[in-house]
């Protein structure tokens, strides 16, 4: 039996109301007509903007982990700190599994994403794209949910704040990229068209 | 709309809850996995309700020493002391910054609090086949959803603090075992999320839906 459907044909994800997605105008969107979920979105940006974005998320990325987010002075002694330094402080403190989840969710996750939505968004642009981009896809998706730097920033921010009280912190270089980071993510979200990917994908995989 | 609404599940489809791509399975019982992305195919997320309850229980139990015991603990040459969550938003509000005090406090205590009661609300009106404020409650779900992460903007503060106050013997910060409790609750109320599927709440819908209109 063949099993595949017409693609415009998409299942809400919170109600399953069978629907189509019409035509939609450059920048329109679709909503379920039941829920009101959105369900698809019409993009206008440029094809290279999400690409472009990635590249540069990648770039701040590396900076705002390997740079100190924050320094601390206090009667001659110096301290700074990284993303990594904190996960390693916590394991050091016996704190193992918090560490853990910590260096997922604010290094592992985002590094991740970045770099699988690096390799995806580059894959795409080839005549045939390759099998392995729709596992990839999916792996972007669980990613996203555990990527967390946007709560990372407030926490250091907050940090930052109660530590002022005792000593002078000032924030790093880092931190300057860092936020470079947490702007570039929502931008990379809203502009990379999942639907197009997820439509590409299936393309190249029809014919075996 | 007229008539019965024409979901996936009674037109025998499955939608893959990754790529949103619509397949017929060859059995209904057993999907199998998405032809497009791999993802194993569920009609409805696989004992839903049975898990959510169980992460969530296990979240409400957390939370209690997750607030009662100190997520940081303070030495200097004159003594050592634990500071609670509640004890931390004190010390930012009276160190002057409320505004900062109210956003702890928000998403420490109010956040985890009110996804524990939100997704208990969902799971028993789900159970007791509830039809009412169908779309209030998608519209809990999602919010639950979203703003769920932002409780562990503790978690990351304690990790900072104590990565950058180690000053010994002038003043240490180590973390305490209330950190350790307070994360759980984040991540057993994150998965407890992703195990509940909205879908249910339309099921009840659905399947009165010729009396109901």
């Amino acid at each position: 039996m063949d099993a595949r459907l017409p693609t415009d044909a998409v299942a809400c994800p919170d109600c399953d109301l069978l629907q189509r997605i019409p035509a939609l105008a450059p920048g329109g969107r679709a909503v379920c007509t039941r829920c009101g979920r959105l369900l698809a979105k019409q993009f206008t940006g440029s094809r290279d903007l999400p690409l472009a974005l990635t590249v540069t998320a990648a770039i701040m990325l590396i900076v705002s982990n390997t740079l100190p987010l924050m320094e601390l002075h206090v009667v001659g002694r110096f301290a700074s700190t990284t993303i990594a330094g904190g996960a390693y402080e916590m394991w050091m403190q016996g704190q193992r599994v918090t560490s853990a989840l910590v260096a997922f969710c604010a290094l592992i996750a985002p590094v991740g994403y970045v770099s699988f939505m690096l390799v995806l968004l580059i894959a795409v642009r080839f005549p045939s794209v390759p099998p392995w981009a729709g596992e990839m896809l999916r792996w972007v998706g669980h990613l996203q949910v555990w990527s967390m730097l946007e709560v990372v920033m407030l926490g250091i921010l907050v940090a930052l704040v109660k530590i002022a009280e005792l000593a002078t912190v000032d924030p790093g270089i880092g931190m300057y990229a860092f936020g470079a980071v947490i702007l570039l993510m929502p931008a990379i979200a809203v502009n990379v068209d999942r639907r197009e990917l997820w439509r590409r994908i299936e393309w190249m995989e029809a014919p075996r | 709309m007229k008539g019965p609404a024409l979901t996936a599940v009674r037109a025998g489809l499955v939608s893959c809850e990754s790529c949103h791509l619509v397949s017929r399975p060859a059995r209904a019982d057993e999907p199998g996995f998405c032809s497009r992305c791999g993802e194993k195919l569920e009609i409805r997320r696989h004992g839903s309700i049975a898990t959510t309850w169980a992460l969530l229980i296990s979240a409400a139990i957390c939370y209690i020493p997750a607030n009662m015991l100190p997520v940081l603990d303070t030495t200097t040459p004159s003594g050592s002391e634990g500071d609670t969550i509640l004890g931390g938003v004190a010390f930012l509000y009276t160190s002057g910054s409320w505004p900062l005090a109210l956003l702890v406090l928000i998403a420490s205590v109010m956040i985890p609090l009110g996804k524990l009661v939100s997704l208990a609300y969902l799971l028993i009106s789900v159970q007791r086949g509830s039809v009412k404020n169908s779309h209030e409650r998608t519209r809990l779900y999602r919010i639950v959803v979203i703003i769920g992460r932002w409780s562990m903007l503790d978690v990351f503060v304690d990790t900072f603090t104590v990565a950058l106050v180690q000053l010994q013997p002038l003043m240490s910060v180590a973390p305490g075992q209330g950190v350790l409790f307070f994360a759980a609750v984040v991540v057993l109320t994150m998965l407890a999320a992703e195990s509940f599927d909205p879908r249910l709440i339309w099921d009840s819908v659905d399947s009165c839906e010729p009396v109901h209109g």
